[in-house]
Parts: structure tokens; C-alpha cells; sequence
């Protein structure tokens, strides 16, 4: 009874909306902790994924060899592969594409490779303006291969010791 | 002929002087609110367009201007462009009563403080025509919602505002502020301090705002009783809830705050210095501040449940609202003064509320 | 002709146009929100008769709760227009008698007794005289009565309406927020302290 009366005298006097006021009124003045975006960057990690890319041996030949362990594990099946022979005899691919509105950048394709072909780059600033630009094809991948391949060097050497 | 088309003209040009700040104050108060939610969040809010994003609500309105205005099939076509519209005309209509400052009243009628009620009263025809002309189940039921919870926080408001009535013994907003003059303990947030805070709640339900948004109802039923509506229709919806907030503001600071007077009248000290004298500068910013008690709630309080909305207005404020009508009325019948009154009421209160701070204080 | 004439023809023409589309509307729902434009185009042609009090009022009262709880309930239901449409050949003989009767009769009162020489046009008031005062003091004084009387009928009906729709089912589950509140964590979680059962080797 005590109990009762005390509770609805501690709701009558709105004490503990009282309290919620006066911390978001505390917050009010508090230091804020905003990025500006496209002027301030967050840091980001070695192991970021974000765009798709292929990579190449420094002689210039591409890593791939179509095993298709990727299009495999994709949980998302946004990898398409078509395997061939090329000329020297060595099995290579006709075609690769990542279908980038199905991707859900989880990463298993790069974890599958094995030969460190797909990875997956910091990069994570782009758009499409046109219907089928989210299609990542093998020229695509390639040259954003070339494009950042110092960088996708650099995080691979830096995740090494923990794999 | 000609006096009376000049004297309509001088109408004219007075409504104009009111509504055109009303919009543009309304306008603002939406970057206030983005920009204090954000604050409160650790967050800067909207900082992009124009210095320090003052130029945000104008693109905001450019953007909805340019909106297409999408019209549901099967719904009510007429209906459906005639709710926005009733929806913010009893929020503007009630500023013709509206006194700013001694005399300063576009109509000083008689019954003015019933007229806002009904007025505010009104503001639920837009929603629910709203709601009823999408032919949308989430817009319905965020009619239904909304028509049930304004009715009976209507009732906890209406009685609210008799209690002032009788303290000031008028229905006319102008005569209930000139009876509050003298001091800031004369104002009748001190002799009704309950019904203070019950008008100013009940205020904010039937603004259907946080934390009674239940009518929109983001994360339950999508918008509420405005999803159906694009661009325009859609903005003028928000203008009326924002031109709303402030219309429940202003009322709460003339009825309860003593509108234009200043808190310093009648203190020796400050006689004749500036902070003494009654200006309309004191009554916007007591407006001012109410308004950004509607938006700190909101960064304060997550949503009420409906039952437990329903539970507030009638078994908690109805209740509150009869007691203290009792109250005053012994008071007014054994010739108290209101300042005595006041004085005892906020005094317990304070006495409580430093008595708690003292026993969590020492419990801890 | 004045203002006051064409304002007052422009409302009691609305008034008599929006009282016949309720009855004449197929849709419920429209015809609840024309009898919302009645109640106003009413409250307008009061305020011409200076009753800007009872006028408000009707407003407050009518538009503002009676005829939302309407809606409420107009909606809500989803009346099915063609089903209350089968009966009315059968029951037309009967509509129209009743409303020639009471046609007929409001016409005998009207011309019997609120004619314009039995009641002149009121006279106009003084600007301080307030019509609001008036109805009050006639209503605490002469008609107290019956003020008092009207008042315990409504609320006969709101206990009747509580009383008809509030019973008690055993088995619902419902829950109780004032006592959830009351809950404190020592109702709840009783903290035991004890040794470690096993020693770690």
C-alpha cells in the first residue's frame, strides 16, 4: 500500500521523465562527434569490403583459374562463370560477373580463392547511373584490379600474420 | 462602399502581417527541431545547405513543391485534396484571436478561448478525412488512432481551460492575461499548476506529436494517416502540425504564463528598467520556449502504447483536471487569494520533488 | 440588400443544400461530413444573430466530438448501402405520412406563433452587452432546473453505455501497466551468494 501511494506520487510528479529530460537536455550541450562526410573520412580497416576486383600476377598474367569455388560459395549466387580453354591450353574464363544488387559484400569469394584472384578493395565510393552497370565484368574487375592493386597488395601483406 | 472595401483591404493586410511569420516560424521550427533532436543525439543535424543549414526548410519546400502528387486508386479524389486544406485551416483560423500584446488582437471577441478550443477541436477532420479517403488500411488505422485519442484528450484540455476560466472569471484571452498581471506569481501556472501541465500533455496528444505520435506511427503503421499523400498535399499536412504546435505553445504561455507580461513587473528592483515592462518580446519568447519543450519531449520519449495513451487522458488527467476545479472552486468560494494558492501548490511540488532528490540521494 | 442579408442567404443556402445532400447522399460517410457542413453553416447564421457563445459552442461540441465520434463509427462499420436500400418501397407509405405530419405541424407552429408581429426582429445590442453573460445567468437562475435534470440524463446514459458494454471474461489475458510498473527488481531476482562448488585443480 506505502508502495502504491509512493509510486503514484513518483509518476504524479513525473520524476523519472524529469530525469530522461534533464539527460537529453545534459546531451544538448555535449560535444559532438560528426564526420563531415566527403571532407573528413573515417579510418578503414585492412580487411574493408567493398568493390570487387581481379587481380593479376606481376608479370601480368590474371590470377584466375576458373574453379568457380566463388560462384560455389556465393550465398547471394550474384557470381556468374563460363569456362574455357585459351590457346596456350591453360583454363581460363570466357566470362565473370558479379551482379553488384545481389552481392551482399559478405566476402566468402575472396575467403574461397585460391589463388587470391577476387578480392574485395577498400573502394566503396561508386554509382551506377544506367540499368546493367551493376554488372561487374571481368574487363571491369581487371582494371579496377590495376587500378588499386598497391593498396590491395598493402592490406593483404597487413591481415597476413592473423590468417 | 469605399470605407468598407478599405477597411476589408486593412483586414486583409493584418492577416497577412500574422501569417506570414506564423509560415516562416513554422518553417524554421522544422530546422529547430532537426537541429535540437540532432544536438540531443550527438549529431549536428542539417549543416549543408547555406551557412550552418539555414537554408534547409527552403529546400525542403522547393523539393515538395516539386513533388508529384500522387493520388490512390479507388481513393476519394475529392476528399483526399480537401483534407490537407482542413487540416490546416482551423490551425490558422485560430490565430484571428490570438492577442499579442496589449490591445495588439487581430478580433478581441468575446468567447475567444472557446473559439480556439473549437478551432483546435477541428484540426481532426483533416486526419481523419485523410485517413479515410486514402483507402489505405495503414492510413486508416492511423485515422481511427488519431480521432479516438483527440476526442478524449479534448475533454482533459476542456476542462483544463475551465479552471482558467474561472480564475479569470473571462473566456476572452486578453482579459485572462490583463487578470495575470503583477508579477510572475500571479500568472496561473502557480494556482493551476496541475492543469498546467495537464493542458500543456494534452496539448501535445491532440498535436498528435511525441510521444502521442500514434496517429504516424513510423515503425508500427508506416506514416499513419498521411502515407498516402506526395509533395504538396504532404507538406501542407506538416505545416498544420507544425503551425499547431506553435498554436498550443502561445495559448499554453498566454493562459498559464501571463502572455505578454513581464515576469519582473512589480519587483522594485526592476521597476524601471526594460525587464519590467510588458512587451510582445516576452510573449514569443515564452512561446519559444513551450515550442522547444515539444521538441525536447520528442527527443526524450519513445512512443506511448495505445491503451496506455487511452489509460493517461481518462483515468489520470480527467481525474486531476475534476480534483483541482474543486479545489479552485473552494478557493474562489472562501475568498484566497491565487497567489496563497499558488504558492502552497508549487511549493509542495518542489517540496517533493527536493524531498526525493534527498532520499535517492542518501538511499544510494 | 445589406451584408448582413447576403451573408445570411449565402449560409442558409449552404445549410439547406448540404441538409438535403445528407439524406440524399449514397455514401455514409459523405453524408456525415455534409451534416458537419450543416452544423457550421448553423453556427454562421447565429453569430449573425449575435449568439457568438452558443455558436462556438455548437461548433465545439458538435463538429468537434459529437460528429468525429460519428465518423468514427460511420466508417468503421463500412455500411453496405444496398442492403438498407431494399426496404424503403415498403416502408415509403409510412415515411411519408410521418413526414407530412410533421411538416404540417411545424408549418401550424410557424405560422401560428413565430410570426413577425408576435416577434419583432430583437433589437440590436449595446457593443458591451454580452450574450455569453446572458445565457449564463438565465441558466443557473430560471432554468436551473432543468440545466440539472439534462445533466444527470447524460450521465444516466454514459453509466448505462459503460455498464452495457463492460463484463468481465474470466479468461482474457490482459495486462496491467500500473502494477507492471510497480514491479521492483528485488520482486524478481533474489541474488544468492555462495562458495564455487569445485575447487579448480
Amino acid at each position: 500500500m506505502a508502495r502504491t501511494l509512493k509510486t503514484t506520487f513518483h509518476s504524479l510528479f513525473m520524476i523519472e521523465l524529469l530525469k530522461g529530460m534533464r539527460l537529453t537536455g545534459r546531451y544538448l550541450f555535449s560535444k559532438k562527434f560528426t564526420i563531415q562526410y566527403p571532407e573528413q573520412k573515417t579510418p578503414l580497416s585492412p580487411r574493408f569490403r567493398g568493390l570487387h576486383a581481379q587481380r593479376r600476377y606481376p608479370n601480368g598474367e590474371e590470377r584466375c583459374i576458373a574453379c568457380k569455388l566463388c560462384e560455389a560459395v556465393c550465398p547471394a549466387l550474384a557470381i556468374t562463370i563460363d569456362v574455357a580453354e585459351r590457346e596456350d591450353g591453360s583454363r581460363r574464363t570466357t566470362r565473370y560477373d558479379i551482379d553488384l544488387f545481389k552481392c551482399i559484400f559478405c566476402g566468402f569469394c575472396e575467403e574461397a580463392c585460391p589463388v587470391d584472384a577476387i578480392v574485395e578493395t577498400r573502394h566503396f565510393e561508386y554509382h551506377f547511373e544506367e540499368c546493367g552497370e551493376q554488372i561487374m565484368t571481368k574487363d571491369k574487375l581487371l582494371a579496377t584490379g590495376d587500378r588499386l592493386e598497391a593498396q590491395i597488395a598493402a592490406d593483404r601483406a597487413a591481415d597476413a600474420p592473423y590468417r | 462602399m469605399l470605407e468598407f472595401i478599405l477597411d476589408l483591404l486593412f483586414v486583409l493586410l493584418k492577416i497577412f502581417a500574422i501569417l506570414l511569420p506564423l509560415l516562416l516560424g513554422v518553417a524554421y521550427l522544422t530546422y529547430a527541431e532537426r537541429k535540437l533532436i540532432g544536438y540531443m543525439q550527438v549529431r549536428l543535424g542539417p549543416n549543408r545547405v547555406g551557412p550552418k543549414g539555414w537554408l534547409q526548410p527552403i529546400a525542403d519546400a522547393l523539393k515538395l513543391m516539386m513533388k508529384e502528387i500522387v493520388i490512390p486508386t479507388n481513393a476519394d479524389k475529392f476528399l483526399f485534396v480537401i483534407a490537407p486544406m482542413l487540416a490546416i485551416a482551423p490551425s490558422l483560423a485560430a490565430w484571428a484571436v490570438v492577442p499579442f500584446d496589449e490591445g495588439l488582437v487581430l478580433s478581441n471577441i468575446d468567447a475567444s478561448l472557446l473559439y480556439v478550443l473549437a478551432m483546435t477541436s477541428l484540426g481532426v477532420y483533416g486526419i481523419i478525412v485523410a485517413g479515410w479517403a486514402s483507402n489505405s488500411k495503414y492510413a486508416f488505422l492511423g485515422a481511427m488512432r488519431s480521432a479516438a485519442q483527440i476526442v478524449s484528450y479534448e475533454i482533459a484540455m476542456g476542462f483544463a481551460l475551465v479552471g482558467v476560466l474561472m480564475a479569470a472569471s473571462s473566456i476572452n484571452l486578453h482579459d485572462i492575461v490583463m487578470q495575470q498581471s503583477g508579477g510572475i506569481w500571479h500568472w496561473y501556472w502557480m494556482p493551476l499548476f496541475p492543469l498546467f501541465l495537464v493542458y500543456f500533455i494534452s496539448g501535445i496528444a491532440e498535436t498528435n506529436r511525441a510521444p502521442f505520435d500514434v496517429a504516424e506511427g513510423e515503425s508500427e503503421i508506416v506514416a499513419g494517416f498521411h502515407i498516402e499523400y506526395s509533395g504538396m498535399t504532404f507538406a501542407v499536412f506538416f505545416l498544420a502540425e507544425y503551425a499547431n504546435i506553435i498554436l498550443i505553445s502561445v495559448l499554453t504561455a498566454l493562459m498559464f504564463m501571463g502572455g505578454w507580461l513581464s515576469p519582473f513587473q512589480g519587483i522594485p528592483w526592476f521597476e524601471d528598467t526594460f525587464l519590467a515592462k510588458s512587451s510582445i518580446i516576452w510573449f514569443l519568447s515564452k512561446a519559444a520556449f513551450f515550442a522547444f519543450c515539444f521538441l525536447w519531449f520528442r527527443a526524450t520519449f519513445p512512443r506511448y502504447r495505445y491503451d496506455q495513451i487511452m489509460r493517461l487522458g481518462w483515468k489520470v488527467f480527467i481525474p486531476i483536471t475534476i480534483i483541482w476545479i474543486l479545489v479552485l472552486g473552494a478557493v474562489i468560494a472562501a475568498r484566497v487569494s491565487y497567489v496563497t494558492l499558488g504558492v502552497w501548490t508549487v511549493g509542495i511540488v518542489a517540496a517533493y520533488l527536493l524531498l526525493n532528490k534527498i532520499a535517492t540521494r542518501a538511499g544510494t | 440588400m445589406s451584408l448582413e442579408k447576403i451573408i445570411f442567404y449565402l449560409f442558409a443556402t449552404i445549410l439547406v443544400l448540404a441538409a438535403l445532400r445528407v439524406i440524399t447522399s449514397r455514401n455514409p460517410v459523405h453524408s456525415a461530413l455534409y451534416l458537419v457542413l450543416c452544423f457550421f453553416s448553423s453556427a454562421a447564421l447565429w453569430i449573425l444573430l449575435q449568439a457568438e457563445f452558443l455558436a462556438i459552442t455548437l461548433v465545439l461540441v458538435y463538429v468537434g466530438a459529437v460528429m468525429v465520434l460519428f465518423l468514427f463509427v460511420v466508417m468503421m462499420l463500412n455500411i453496405n448501402l444496398d442492403v438498407m436500400r431494399e426496404g424503403f418501397i415498403k416502408y415509403l407509405p409510412i415515411g411519408i405520412t410521418v413526414a407530412l405530419i410533421s411538416v404540417l405541424e411545424m408549418g401550424i407552429v410557424i405560422t401560428g406563433n413565430f410570426t413577425l408581429d408576435k416577434f419583432p426582429a430583437p433589437a440590436r445590442k449595446a457593443v458591451d452587452y454580452s450574450n455569453t453573460e446572458a445565457i449564463g445567468n438565465v441558466l443557473y437562475t430560471e432554468y436551473l432546473f432543468s440545466f440539472e435534470i439534462a445533466a444527470v440524463l447524460l450521465l444516466v446514459a454514459i453509466v448505462a453505455a459503460i455498464a452495457l458494454t463492460m463484463r468481465k471474461r474470466p479468461n482474457t489475458r490482459s495486462q496491467n501497466p500500473s502494477e507492471q510498473v510497480l514491479v521492483k527488481k528485488s520482486d524478481r531476482l533474489h541474488i544468492v551468494k555462495m562458495d564455487a562448488e569445485e575447487k579448480q585443480s
